[in-house]
C-alpha cells in the first residue's frame, strides 16, 4: 500500500502497516490491523473513532508507551526518517519528550502530584536541552505565560492541585511542547474538560503547536473537535483506518458509509430533526469480528464482497478510503 | 472464537473463567490444592482410615511405648510414623489432631467473616454514627495482639468455669478468641468496598424501586464485596490454624486427652532432645504443610481477583 | 414562572425554590484543631422548574453546576435542604418515607454510566424484574418472564437476552436495559441524568431515538439532564440553563435556541463545536467556574461576564420574565445593557480576532 500526499516533503512521521495484537488466553487479539498514515511537519491530523476502535491503542504505539500484553506484531514506524518500533525503553523514553510529547485525557495523570509546576517544567526543560537551572526556569515561566497561566512567576511554585482543571491542561501543553518537540500526541485533551474550558484549551493547543512548528495527532471521539481543529482525519472502525483525506472532504463529502453515518449521527443544534440518523448495532468486539468489512453487518450499502474479503486502502480524491464501494473505480 | 454463548450453565462458566485459568496454568496451585485437599479428607474421614484410635485407652499398651517410624531401626510396621509415650499412634494422632485444627480453623473463620460482613456492610452503608462505633471498636480490636486476646479470654473463661469444664470448653474459647480477633479484618475490607459500591449507580436504582436497605446491603452489594473477602478468609484460614496451635502450644488449647496439631507439638516438644524426635516432627510437618498450602490458595485466589493482575 | 400560561393545565412536575447545601465540612475534632470553619457547598439555590405532562425539560450547564444534584432531588435519593417537588400535586418533599410508596412507582430514572448502573452478578431478566417484584406487579414468574421478555423487545433487544449477564452487553445495549428497567414499573416521569454522555456517537443516536419513541409510544415526561446542547436540543420542549446551582435562564427550548438572552446562555451556544462551520479561530472564552464553596458575591456569572457591572458583582439577579415565555436573571438584560442583535456580546466572542492568550485571573 502507497500512500503519496499531492506535495511531497518529506513525512515528519510514517506509519506503514501498523498492526497491534493482545495476547490473551483465548489466543492474539488484534485490536489495531494493518494502518498506514503519513504525517507531514506541522500538520495536525485527526484520529476519530468508537471506543476500543485503536484510535488511542496507534497513539500509544507511536510514543512506544504499549505495555505488556499489547505488542506491535507487523509494520513500521518511521520518524524523522528514523524507525523507531524497533528502538529499545531507553532510546524511546530520550525521544519522547525531546522529540514527541504527549499530552493525556486526564491532567493528572501527566503531572507528577509531590513536584511543583515549576520543578516539573525544568526538570524536563534540562533533561533535552543544554540549559542552566536559571534558563531552564526562564524558559518555563516564558511557556507557562505562552499558554495562558496567569502571573506564571508566583504560579510556577505551585503545586498541581493548586490549579483548576483547565489550568492543569494548561501546563500540561507546556510541559509537552518546553523541549520544542516535533510530534505532540494529544489523547481526548479535552475530553474531561467543561465544554466552555474546551474551545479555550483546544485553541492553546493549536497555536502552541503552530508556534511552535509541531506536529498533532488528535486523538478523539468527538468529531466536532477534529472538525475545528485538525487538517485532516483518519476515521478509524474496530482497528482499521476507514477513511482519511483532508477535515473538509471528510466532513462535508465522506465517502466511506460508515463515517457518512457517523456525520450523520451527530445531533446538531437547530436542525429541529425529529429523528436522528442511527447507524444500528454496535461496533463489533474484538474476540468476535466478523468476516471481510468489519462493519459490513451495520452497513446499509453492504453486498456480498462485503461479508467475503477486507477492503484494501485506494485512494480517492484527495484521500483514501478503504470500501468495496470503492473498489471498481479507478483511482 | 465467540464469547456470546447463552444460556450459560454454572459450570461452563466457571470453567471458562479467568479464575479457574489461573488456576488450571499454576502448578504451585494444583500442589496446594492438592495438599490441602488431602488434609481436610484425611481429616475428616479420621476415623475410618485412622489405624488405630489415639483416645480409646483400652487398646494403647505401654509396651508400644515410644517405637521409632517403620522405617527406622526398631520400628514397627503397626504404627507407621512411630508411638508417643503411651503408646499411641503419631499417625493416627496426627489424623485426629487436625481434624480438630481444621475444626478450629473453620469454625472461627466462618464467624468471624459472619460477623464482618454484617458490621462491615451495616457501617459502609449507613455511614455516620452506626459507623464511626463500629470502627472505633474496630480500632480498639486492632491495638491487641491475637494471641493476648485469646490468653485473656481464655483465662476468664477458665477462671469463671468449674475446672472439670476446662477440657470440654476449649474448642469454644479458642474459636471464640479468634474470631473475637480476626472478624475486624473482614469488616474494615467490606466497610471500603461498600462505601464504594453504595454510590453505585444500580444501589440508587434499587433504592428507587423501594428495596428495603437490608434487601440491598445482603441481595445487591453484597455479591459484589466477596472477591476480597474470600482472599482474607482463605488466607485467614492458614493465620487461624497457626494462631489455635500456638494457644495449645502454650497450653492454653486444646487439652492433651482431644489434642489438636498444636497440642501434639507441644507434648512432643518435651522429648525431642531425649531422641524421640518423631513425636514432634510429623504433626510440625502436617501443620506447616497445611498452613503453607492454604497460604498459596489465597495467593491464588488473590491475584486471580485482582483486576490489575489479569 | 410564566413557563406554562393559563391554557395549559397543571404540570406534572413542578418545582419551586428547591435547595441542597451539602456540609463538606471536617469532623468535629479535626475543626477545632486546625482551626477551620464549617464548609458548606449550596449545589442548588432555589431552583423554579415545571414540567407539563408529556413533555421534556432539560437542564443544561458545566459541571458542578448542580444539575445532576437536582436530579437525585426530584427522585428522592437526596433530601432537599428547601423548597418542594410536587409531582401530579403531591408535594414529595413533605412526604413520610412510607408514603413515597406509590409515588416512586411513577417516578424512575435513566442513569449516566452504563457499566455501573446494572448489577453485574444479576442476570439481565432479574434486574429487569426487580422492580416488577418490588412494585408487585407481576402475580407470577411465568407471568414476570412474559413482562420482561416485552420490555426488552420495546427497547430493542431480544426476550433471550434476559439469560445473560451486563458484561456481555455493549455500552448502548446495556443503557437500553437500564431504560427497560427504569420503564417496567410503568412510570409517568422519567429523570433521565446524562444518559447518553458515556456513549459513543452512532450509538448515542439509537438511544436518543429510542427515549423519544418511548415518549411517544407510553406519554413519558422527561426531565433530561445533559451537557451537550446539540442533544439537548433534539431531545427537549423546555431548557433550564444553570450556573452554579442557579438557574440562569429558562423556557421554551427553541426560543432559548434561537434566541439567547443570558450572557451565559450566549457563552455555552457559542461553544458547540459546529461541523458544517469547519475549521475556524475562534476566540476562547475566557474564565472557569469558579469554587462553587465560595462563589462570587452577586451575580455568580460576574467575574466571566462582559457585561457585569457594579450592580452585577454586589446583588444576585432574579428571575424575570421575558418576552417569548422564558425567564432570565441578569442585571443586564433587565436594565437593557445586553446587546441582543449577534449572538454573542461583544467581548465574549470576537471570532476573526487573533487568539492572544487569555487565562483567567
Amino acid at each position: 500500500m502507497t500512500f503519496s500526499t499531492s506535495s511531497p516533503p518529506a513525512p515528519l512521521l510514517s506509519v506503514r502497516d501498523l498492526s497491534i495484537c493482545f495476547d490473551t488466553r483465548h489466543g492474539p487479539l488484534r485490536a489495531v490491523d494493518g494502518i498506514t498514515f503519513d504525517l507531514a511537519p506541522g500538520e495536525i491530523l485527526g484520529m476519530v473513532g468508537e471506543s476500543g476502535a485503536g484510535k488511542s491503542l496507534t497513539g500509544t504505539a507511536i510514543t512506544g508507551l504499549l505495555e505488556r500484553p499489547g505488542r506491535i506484531d507487523r509494520g513500521e514506524i518511521h520518524f524523522e526518517g528514523q524507525r523507531i518500533d524497533t528502538l529499545g525503553a531507553e532510546e524511546m523514553r530520550r525521544l519522547r519528550g525531546r522529540k514527541i510529547g504527549a499530552i493525556f485525557q486526564d491532567p493528572l495523570t501527566s503531572l507528577n502530584p509531590l513536584m511543583t509546576v515549576g520543578q516539573q517544567l525544568v526538570q524536563t526543560i534540562r533533561t533535552h536541552m543544554p540549559l542552566s537551572r536559571e534558563a531552564a526556569r526562564k524558559r518555563a515561566i516564558s511557556f507557562l505565560e505562552e499558554v495562558g497561566i496567569p502571573a506564571p512567576e508566583a504560579r510556577i511554585d505551585q503545586y498541581p492541585h493548586q490549579f483548576s482543571g483547565g489550568m492543569r491542561q494548561r501546563v500540561v501543553i507546556a510541559l509537552a511542547l518546553c523541549a520544542e518537540p516535533s510530534l505532540v500526541i494529544a489523547d481526548e485533551p479535552t475530553t474531561a474538560l467543561d465544554v466552555s474550558i474546551q474551545a479555550q484549551i483546544l485553541d492553546l493547543l493549536k497555536r502552541m503547536c503552530r508556534d511552535h512548528g509541531a506536529a498533532v495527532i488528535l486523538v478523539t471521539h468527538d468529531m466536532g473537535v477534529i472538525a475545528e481543529t485538525a487538517d485532516r482525519v483518519a476515521v478509524m472502525y474496530s482497528g482499521r483506518v476507514v477513511e482519511i483525506g483532508p477535515v473538509e472532504k471528510v466532513v462535508r463529502d465522506p465517502h466511506h458509509p460508515y463515517t457518512t453515518g457517523l456525520m450523520q449521527s451527530i445531533p446538531r443544534v437547530g436542525s429541529g430533526a425529529e429523528r436522528l440518523t442511527q447507524i444500528d448495532g454496535a461496533m463489533p468486539r474484538l474476540t468476535a469480528l466478523p468476516d471481510g468489512c468489519a462493519f459490513h453487518p451495520r452497513c446499509p450499502r453492504a453486498f456480498a464482497e462485503c461479508s467475503r474479503s477486507k477492503p484494501a486502502s485506494l485512494p480517492v480524491e484527495g484521500g483514501h478510503v478503504a470500501c468495496h464501494l470503492y473498489q471498481g473505480e479507478p483511482a | 472464537m465467540t464469547l456470546e454463548v447463552y444460556p450459560q450453565s454454572r459450570l461452563a462458566a466457571v470453567l471458562r473463567s479467568d479464575l479457574f485459568y489461573k488456576f488450571r496454568t499454576s502448578y504451585v496451585t494444583l500442589a496446594a490444592a492438592l495438599v490441602t485437599l488431602a488434609i481436610v479428607l484425611a481429616a475428616l474421614l479420621a476415623p475410618w482410615i485412622a489405624p488405630h484410635d489415639p483416645f480409646d485407652v483400652s487398646t494403647l499398651s505401654l509396651w508400644d511405648s515410644e517405637l521409632p517410624p517403620v522405617w527406622a531401626e526398631g520400628g514397627d510396621p503397626r504404627f507407621l510414623l512411630g508411638t508417643d509415650n503411651q503408646g499411641r499412634d503419631v499417625l493416627s494422632a496426627i489424623l485426629y489432631g487436625s481434624r480438630i485444627s481444621l475444626a478450629v480453623g473453620f469454625i472461627s473463620v466462618a464467624f468471624a467473616m459472619a460477623i464482618g460482613i454484617v458490621i462491615g456492610l451495616v457501617s459502609g452503608y449507613f455511614g455516620g454514627k452506626v459507623d464511626a462505633f463500629f470502627m472505633r471498636i474496630a480500632d480498639v480490636m486492632l491495638s491487641f495482639p491475637t494471641i493476648l486476646v485469646a490468653l485473656l479470654v481464655s483465662g476468664i473463661v477458665r477462671g469463671a468455669l468449674p475446672r472439670e469444664m476446662h477440657d470440654s470448653a476449649a474448642l469454644i474459647v479458642l474459636v471464640f478468641a479468634i474470631t473475637v480477633t480476626t472478624w475486624v479484618q473482614y469488616a474494615r475490607t467490606v466497610r471500603s468496598s461498600t462505601m464504594v459500591e453504595r454510590g453505585r449507580e444500580y444501589v440508587y436504582a434499587a433504592q428507587l424501586v423501594g428495596r428495603r436497605p437490608f434487601a440491598i446491603l445482603f441481595r445487591h452489594i453484597l455479591p459484589n464485596v466477596m472477591g476480597p473477602v474470600l482472599v482474607i478468609a482463605t488466607i485467614n484460614l492458614a493465620m487461624a490454624i497457626l494462631i489455635e496451635a500456638t494457644l495449645s502450644f502454650l497450653g492454653v488449647g486444646m487439652p492433651p486427652t482431644n489434642p489438636s496439631l498444636g497440642t501434639l507439638i507441644r507434648v512432643g516438644n518435651e522429648y525431642l532432645f531425649s531422641g524421640v524426635w518423631w513425636v514432634v516432627i510429623f504433626p510440625s510437618l502436617t501443620l506447616v504443610a497445611l498452613v503453607l498450602a492454604v497460604n498459596l490458595l489465597g495467593d491464588w485466589l488473590r491475584d486471580a481477583l485482582n483486576p490489575k493482575l489479569r | 414562572m410564566t413557563m406554562t400560561d393559563a391554557s395549559q393545565p397543571e404540570p406534572l412536575v413542578s418545582v419551586r425554590g428547591l435547595s441542597k447545601t451539602f456540609d463538606l465540612s471536617a469532623p468535629f475534632l479535626n475543626r477545632l484543631i486546625e482551626r477551620k470553619g464549617m464548609q458548606h457547598l449550596r449545589a442548588v439555590d432555589g431552583l423554579d422548574i415545571e414540567i407539563p405532562r408529556g413533555k421534556t425539560f432539560s437542564l443544561v450547564g458545566e459541571s458542578g453546576c448542580g444539575k445532576s444534584t437536582v436530579a437525585k432531588l426530584v427522585v428522592g435519593l437526596h433530601v432537599a435542604t428547601a423548597g418542594e417537588v410536587r409531582f401530579d400535586g403531591t408535594d414529595l418533599t413533605a412526604l413520610p418515607a412510607a408514603e413515597r410508596g406509590t409515588f416512586r412507582k411513577r417516578i424512575q430514572m435513566i442513569f449516566q454510566d452504563p457499566y455501573a448502573s446494572l448489577n453485574p452478578r444479576w442476570r439481565v431478566r432479574d434486574i429487569i424484574a426487580e422492580p416488577l417484584r418490588s412494585f408487585g406487579i407481576t402475580n407470577s414468574r411465568a407471568e414476570e418472564r412474559e413482562e420482561v421478555g416485552r420490555l426488552l423487545e420495546m427497547v430493542g433487544l431480544s426476550a433471550q437476552d434476559g439469560e445473560k449477564f451486563p458484561h456481555q452487553f455493549s455500552g448502548g445495549q446495556r443503557q437500553r436495559i437500564s431504560i427497560a428497567r427504569a420503564i417496567s414499573s410503568r412510570p409517568e416521569f422519567l429523570v433521565c441524568d446524562e444518559p447518553t454522555s458515556a456513549l459513543d456517537v452512532s450509538v448515542q443516536s439509537q438511544v436518543l431515538n429510542l427515549m423519544r419513541d418511548l415518549q411517544d409510544e407510553l406519554g413519558l415526561t422527561y426531565l433530561f439532564i445533559s451537557h451537550d446542547l446539540a442533544v439537548v436540543d433534539f431531545m427537549s420542549d423546555y431548557v433550564g440553563v444553570m450556573y452554579l446551582g442557579r438557574l440562569v435562564e429558562a423556557g421554551p427550548a427553541e426560543r432559548i435556541f434561537s434566541a439567547p438572552e443570558h450572557p451565559y446562555t450566549r457563552l455555552l451556544m457559542d461553544t458547540v463545536p459546529d461541523i458544517a462551520m469547519g475549521r475556524r479561530d475562534r476566540a476562547p472564552v475566557t474564565g472557569e467556574v469558579p469554587n462553587p464553596i465560595n462563589p462570587p458575591p452577586g451575580c455568580s456569572f460576574n467575574p466571566r461576564c462582559p457585561l457585569a457591572n457594579a450592580r452585577c458583582r454586589e446583588s444576585a439577579p432574579e428571575l424575570i420574565a421575558r418576552a417569548g415565555g422564558t425567564v432570565v436573571a441578569c442585571h443586564a438584560v433587565a436594565e437593557g445593557r445586553a446587546d441582543l442583535t449577534g449572538t454573542a456580546p461583544a467581548g465574549i466572542v470576537g471570532r476573526d480576532e487573533p487568539t492572544a492568550c487569555r487565562g483567567a485571573a
